[in-house]
């Protein structure tokens, strides 16, 4: 059961009521920013207060949580939130992508496909994609009322003029339900596509700017790119030196005082499982397989 | 005076699991999703009322239409929600409505395109979800197309979406409800008869 003298999931009743309204607003329009009157958690914002009061407020006794940061499940982010829900809410937690119902995530979506009753919850500190463009909420606020995201294609045109490219390699602008563009929080590109028509329900709860938003199961999430210069997702171009996969996200890691390098999966759920059915990479058996890391 | 019926039982606990439904529902459309719902004093069906009970309070505007306007009705969500009652539907955060000839559909808030999320969310009573007339819907949350089957839907439903649909993203979102079952035509998506 959850801990006596605390709240169900921590959050008053009122403020789940308001969070829950504002969820449904968001689902009812993909990719739109809801404002909602964020409230302190006993976490620093950065630490994810938004997805927190979004878990808080969907959380039930029968959901299975499971929390990542950049891909693992064992960071001390990861683990706070995830020992918060089991003591607030009771809940079970799992590491298991396959097992969660529920999974709150910052910076990465799991390389596992997410099914139709899974629920993703996204960390995000700044949700408002046009804002390193135009400062002003009141007329970034216009620009999404009249889809007017010239600004945001002239940006990544100028990427393009000097680099060759698009060199933008996270938190990559989307444009949901052919509508609203919107930020995907700072997810690597290399995850975007898995937006895209997902079966899973996705959350965003950004809390220090106070912004709901959600892209519902099946729904359209296109990546903005140009006909001259498709979108391609960035990764590194190795395989995992734990598990082999070629097709995971991989973190570049220092192995050693020597500068050794290693490339592995930062999904370490989806490393460990690869591992587990006999999947071996380079460097299997590496000292950094047993860590966890 | 009569003895107001109950609301939730454990209240955290109850509307949380209305809540995840009606998130499912919302984010399905047209999949008919029951809810566990406590006694609602009737002609409020008990969906309706459960749904009232998880979230209306103080800060939201709710409309009834004169079918559900009763004075037990109005006490009970008083009593149990604190919402404010409102006389004009144009003022309405959340609207219920059971009657199937006149309804204000056109009176309801939609929103301005900066801030489409400030509308109106109508929960309409009908006979039956799952037996009837077909609604063939399609956008978010639906993989390709689905039916909804739908009897005793308000005169004049279908072409009041298509209305609403070519306002997105301003727009009603719609509950259906009949009984304890529930099923979500948010805003984005396009309804048609057949
Ligand atoms: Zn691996």
């Amino acid at each position: 059961m959850s801990l006596p003298g605390y709240n169900f999931a921590y959050l008053d009743e009122q403020t789940k009521r308001m969070i829950r309204r504002a969820l449904l607003k968001a689902v009812a329009i993909p990719g739109y920013q809801v404002p909602f009157a964020s409230r302190e958690m006993p976490l620093a914002y950065g630490w994810g207060t938004g997805g927190m009061q979004v878990t808080a407020a969907v959380i039930g006794p029968d959901d299975v949580l499971k929390v990542i940061d950049q891909g693992a499940d064992d960071t001390t982010n990861a683990v706070s939130i995830r020992r918060f829900f089991a003591l607030t809410a009771g809940v079970r937690t799992t590491e298991r992508t396959v097992e969660a119902t529920i999974i709150q995530t910052r910076h990465r979506i799991p390389e596992t496909p997410l099914t139709a009753g899974q629920i993703l919850v996204y960390q995000v500190p700044q949700p408002e994609p046009l804002r390193k463009l135009e400062p002003r909420e009141t007329e970034t606020r216009r620009m999404h009322a009249l889809a007017e995201y010239g600004l945001m294609h002239v940006k990544l045109y100028e990427d393009i003029a000097r680099h060759g490219r698009i060199t933008l390699s996270y938190d990559y602008p989307v444009l949901v339900n052919g509508r609203h563009v919107m930020a995907p929080s700072p997810i690597p590109s290399f995850d975007n596509p898995k937006m895209h028509r997902s079966p899973a329900l996705q959350l965003f709860g950004a809390g220090r700017e106070k912004r709901i938003y959600a892209v519902p199961p099946y729904t359209s999430v296109e990546s903005l790119a140009f006909e001259d210069h498709p979108f391609h997702p960035w990764k590194a171009n190795a395989p995992c030196g734990l598990c082999g996969a070629t097709d995971s996200y991989l973190d570049e890691v220092v192995v050693d005082d020597r500068g050794g390098r290693l490339f592995v999966c930062s999904d370490t759920d989806h490393c460990t499982t690869r591992r587990a059915a006999g999947h071996r990479g380079a460097a299997a058996g590496h000292a950094l397989a047993g860590a966890g890391e | 005076m009569t003895a107001l019926a109950p609301g939730f039982v454990d209240p955290p606990l109850a509307a949380q699991a209305v809540f995840r439904r009606l998130l499912d529902a919302m984010a399905r459309p047209g999949m008919v999703v029951s809810l566990e719902a406590p006694p609602a004093p009737p002609p409020l069906a008990l969906a309706a009322g459960a749904i009232a009970l998880t979230l209306c309070d103080a800060d939201t505007a709710v409309w009834l239409d004169p079918a559900l306007r009763t004075a037990e009705v109005v006490a009970w969500l008083r009593f149990h929600t604190g919402c404010r009652i409102v006389g004009a539907a144009e003022d309405a955060a959340f609207a219920f409505a059971a009657d199937t000839v006149a309804l204000p559909f056109d009176r309801l808030p939609i929103g301005s395109d900066e801030f489409p999320d400030r509308s109106a969310t109508a929960v309409v009573q009908v006979a039956r979800l799952g037996a009837g007339a077909p609604l063939c819907l399609a956008g978010p949350g639906i993989e390709t197309t689905t039916r909804l089957h739908v009897q005793g839907l308000p005169a004049g439903f279908v072409a009041w979406r298509a209305r609403n649909h070519v306002a997105y993203p301003r727009g009603v979102d719609v509950v259906l409800v009949a009984g304890t079952q529930i099923a979500g035509l948010p805003r984005s998506t396009a309804v048609t008869e057949g």
